[in-house]
């Protein structure tokens, strides 16, 4: 007849109908009895039935081609506004409302043309909008296999339906939305269906029914037809859209007016779709509940796209070139922009090849596309490509919530597979993005210098370590390593410069040593070591390097051989005596040797016994030189001992107890003594010892006992921390209280007395030189390394940048 | 970091071109144009050693006062040119390097889209993207 110009809705929805007039599947004729149903649906009077019938040429024809079929609905559509039925109204009626149809399956039918009604009528059922819209986009496809009856494009067909089927989907937003979302057209009706099963399953039950009678038709084995139905309940609230898209299957999608199809029937029948507006609304609502939903492509459409995929490539896991998906999809008409748009989403793996997956979602972006759904900017996750396998099982895990299908397998891609598909896809993103990434990776070249750059996290041991590694001067990746300990080591050393050089050697020798032990530090216990070699002046018996506290500068010196060792820890010692207190802070606990025992002891006599008694704890030596009274009472004992056979037993004692730095031995001996060693230290001492010498008429060697005996007693006091002298020197105190020979007192003496504390106190003098020497060498070199250090920092800052 | 960023065809017209709005865009255009030559000019000094795995990067092409602009060409003849602000603390070469990479990635990819047909503006979204990262960096 007249031809006739549909709009896109009209087009989508006179498609749908037709297919499900199809019911012969012929694609061209409505069987009449369908047509007929439909047309009663319509709620005209017969005769006007009759006329439409004749008008549209159908009567000539003796049955219902498409295009009568189309003039047919539209003459309806007319007839149901009101207007005159009259040929040339066919094209001159503008805005015509879409037909509708009534009841039953017509109630669907009938919703359907509420839908169509207009566009705005989504009001009608607003949830179902949403999935309306979703539909008619389908329609759209419709029409352009409309018009041309024979649609050279199978492919189109196909994509018909499934832009329908999709349009429910994408619909982003919830059932509610109204039909506006959608592209134009059609899917009002669309809409109305959807709204429908929200509205009301229980009309869309007898839909369902014969829905299902249609679909099982069409529908491969979607076993959804009658389970459509059953679901159909239960999914009315659920996801409308997800199935059914694929109701594209361009079989003639069965009369879509079973509208409610539940939706995964619906979906299923997805010729329905035209019907099955009510199968949008679920759709619509199962995209509700994500929005990702609308992506999803369901079983039908799934399979829809597999057959689609065969016609190009029988292996399904096989590839389409670019070339001929190009032409595939160049046929929907889609724009070549967005076709563009299209392969950059779905080629996953930018290979310029389609593999089942990225077919699939190209496919699905095509319907969605058609449907009116804008692209998205990136491959919704549910289209990410997954692994093949998944398609064809029934792995996906029904999304019971949402499609409540049961059986159908490839129900639309539950959340989890998607989730899992994500994963999938991430996989292959991420590999693929690798080999993008591969090149920025050179550019992050792990800059050698990086380590240089920051701080080298040293464990900062004691002080005294990091002390002796400068001092030890070492070099290499020592340097790096201990940069910052040397660094810090700096500050010590000048610090700890104060102190006897010697001292610190010794102490921290001995101070290394117990650290080396809990200290993990390996490189520090080089230094210790090297340290110890370095140390390897200080007398051996004192071993300590640390040094001594303030040496007892009186004496400190003896004549024997070992104690000429002793002399020279304690001429350290002596000089250490300045800053005495710090000195004893200084070193850790080393024993100090007598103090403790003395400070313990308050005899005066004991002193001299716990001065004897080297593990004497340090504590004396370490604690403020307040021991007053104690250390006396121990010298005194030992004095006692001496007083035997030396008078001035006290004095000794006194002597010995000022001696070292210790301040906290003070002054031992006798009270007077007491505090006259209190008072000083090495000054102190060397007139005590002068005075013991004069006593004992020994020298700073004081050969007679007692000097040596306070020297030694000195000498413990001298090293708080050592405690291994103690005990030597209890046995040199005791070979000296042996050797006890008469104390020679007389000024000569004490010249003699002086004289070993004038030399004494140069060669603590010449020891200190040399240790501030090196100490100033070391701390040079340090200096140097870290310019050097900060100058490679320099450099490397820039590169920091990157 | 860059300023302006161009793609040119194997017959020395633009396949993309995109600078930062707020300069002068036809500033860079002539600019771009220009260093064509001396991208013709590098290319063929090299191509001269047959067989020889020719260079891509081509480095600093040429610098300004204002700006430096940088050439990278595809074993097809596609030129790509960077125009990058002096101002900016010197991008290493690394970087540019890295730039060029990328943009040659999605070069690639927009040329495996069957549905673009080499000659043709690209129209790429997902390039355009790439494109953006680098420049929004800038200024």
């Amino acid at each position: 007849m007249e031809s006739l110009t549909l709009t896109d809705f009209e087009q989508k929805y006179y498609s749908d109908l037709f297919a499900y007039c199809d019911t012969d599947n012929t694609k061209k004729v409505a069987s009449n009895g369908r047509v007929l149903d439909l047309f009663r649906a319509a709620q005209l009077p017969s005769e006007v039935v009759l006329q439409i019938t004749e008008l549209c040429g159908a009567t000539r024809l003796g049955h219902f081609g498409r295009s009568q079929f189309y003039i047919a609905l539209k003459l309806i559509a007319i007839a149901q506004s009101g207007l005159p039925l009259r040929v040339e109204s066919l094209n001159s009626v503008k805005d015509l409302p879409l037909p509708r149809f009534v009841v039953g399956k017509n109630e669907a039918e009938a919703r359907h043309a509420a839908l169509y009604q207009d566009t705005d009528s989504q009001g009608l059922y607003p949830a179902s909008a949403a999935a309306v819209m979703p539909r008619p986009p389908g329609r759209v496809i419709h029409n352009k296999k409309g018009p041309p009856p024979t649609t050279s494009l199978p492919v189109h067909e196909v994509i018909q339906p499934l832009a329908p089927s999709i349009e429910p989907q994408p619909e982003p937003t919830s059932p509610v939305v109204s039909p506006h979302q959608s592209p134009p057209t059609s899917p009002q009706s669309w809409r109305k269906h959807k709204r429908q099963p929200s509205g009301g399953n229980a009309d869309r039950q007898p839909v369902v029914a014969p829905a299902g009678a249609v679909w099982t038709q069409f529908r491969e084995p979607q076993a959804v037809p009658v389970p459509g139905e059953g679901m159909w309940p239960s999914h009315s609230p659920p996801p409308p859209g997800q199935e059914s898209w694929v109701s594209f299957t361009a079989d003639t999608p069965p009369s879509s007016a079973i509208p409610g199809m539940h939706p995964s029937s619906v979906q299923e029948s997805t010729t329905i779709r035209t019907v099955a507006s009510g199968a949008t609304t679920n759709e619509i609502q199962r995209q509700t509940s994500g929005y990702d939903d609308p992506w999803k492509i369901t079983d039908e459409q799934r399979q829809y796209y597999i057959n689609q995929f065969k016609t190009i490539q029988p292996d399904l896991n096989g590839f389409i070139p670019g070339s001929s998906a190009k032409e595939f999809f160049t046929k929907s008409k889609l724009p070549i922009l967005e076709l563009s748009h299209i392969w950059e989403l779905s080629d996953f793996d930018k290979d310029g090849a389609l593999t089942l997956d990225e077919f699939c979602a190209a496919f699905h972006l095509v319907v969605a596309r058609k449907n009116g759904y804008d692209l998205p900017e990136k491959l919704p996750e549910s289209l990410m490509p997954k692994l093949i396998d998944l398609d064809d099982s029934a792995e996906v895990p029904d999304q019971a919530a949402d499609v409540g299908y049961s059986g159908s397998p490839v129900e639309a891609w539950p959340e989890m597979n998607q989730n899992s598909e994500q994963w999938e896809t991430f996989s292959e993103r991420s590999s693929s993005s690798q080999t993008l990434t591969q090149f920025d990776s050179n550019i992050a070249p792990a800059d050698p210098d990086t380590a240089i750059v920051h701080p080298v996290p040293i464990r900062m041991t004691p002080s005294k370590i990091h002390m002796q590694e400068m001092e030890l001067k070492r070099t290499g990746s020592d340097h790096n390593h201990p940069t910052s300990p040397l660094l810090a080591k700096p500050p010590e050393l000048s610090e700890e410069a104060k102190l006897p050089s010697s001292m610190k050697f010794v102490a921290a020798n001995a101070v290394g040593d117990g650290y080396s032990s809990s200290d993990s530090f390996t490189s520090d216990q080089e230094p210790i070591t090297r340290q110890r070699s370095h140390s390897g002046t200080s007398p051996e018996t004192l071993k300590v390097v640390a040094p001594p506290p303030p040496p007892p500068r009186p004496h400190a010196s003896h004549s024997r051989s070992s104690s000429l060792d002793m002399n020279r820890t304690f001429a350290v010692v002596t000089a250490a005596g300045q800053p005495p207190s710090s000195a004893i802070a200084y070193p850790p606990a080393v024993p100090p040797r007598p103090l403790p025992t003395q400070s313990s002891a308050p005899h005066t006599g004991l002193r001299g016994e716990a001065e004897v008694a080297p593990g004497g704890p340090t504590v004396l030596t370490t604690t403020s030189p307040q021991i007053p009274q104690q250390p006396n009472f121990a010298d005194f004992s030992q004095f006692q001992a001496f007083a035997a056979t030396d008078q001035p037993s006290s004095l000794p004692d006194v002597d010995i107890h000022s001696e070292p730095g210790q301040v906290e031995k003070p002054s031992e001996g006798a009270g007077p003594l007491r505090t006259v060693k209190s008072d000083g230290q090495a000054d102190e001492r060397v007139p005590a010892t002068v005075s013991s010498a004069k006593c004992s008429g020994s020298g700073p060697l004081g050969p007679p006992p007692k000097p040596v005996r306070r020297r030694l007693k000195s000498e413990d006091e001298l090293r708080p921390e050592d405690e291994q002298p103690g005990p030597q020197k209890s046995n040199v105190i005791a070979a000296v209280l042996a050797t006890q020979p008469t104390i020679p007192r007389s000024v000569g003496k004490d010249k003699k007395a002086i004289q070993a504390s004038i030399r004494r106190n140069k060669e603590t003098n010449t020891v200190l030189a040399r240790l501030n020497s090196e100490l100033q060498q070391q701390l040079k070199d340090l200096l140097e390394e870290r310019i050097s250090l900060e100058v490679q920092l320099e450099q490397l800052r820039p590169f920091s940048h990157l | 970091m860059a300023v302006c960023i161009a793609v040119i065809a194997k017959e020395n017209y633009p396949l993309y071109i995109r600078s930062l709005p707020t300069q002068n865009e036809l500033k860079f255009h002539y600019t771009v144009h220009t260093s064509l030559d001396v991208v013709e000019e590098k290319i063929s000094a090299v191509g001269k050693s047959l067989g020889d795995q020719r260079e891509l990067y081509l480095g600093l092409l040429y610098p300004t006062e204002d700006y430096k602009v940088y050439g990278y060409v595809t074993n097809s003849k596609v030129k790509f040119v960077i125009v990058v602000d002096s101002s900016n603390t010197s991008l290493r070469d690394n970087e540019i390097r890295s730039m060029f990479r990328k943009l040659h990635n999605s070069f690639t990819d927009v040329m495996c889209n069957p549905f673009h047909n080499p000659g043709d503006t690209i129209q790429s979204k997902a390039f355009d993207g790439i494109v953006s990262g680098m420049m929004v960096q800038a200024a």
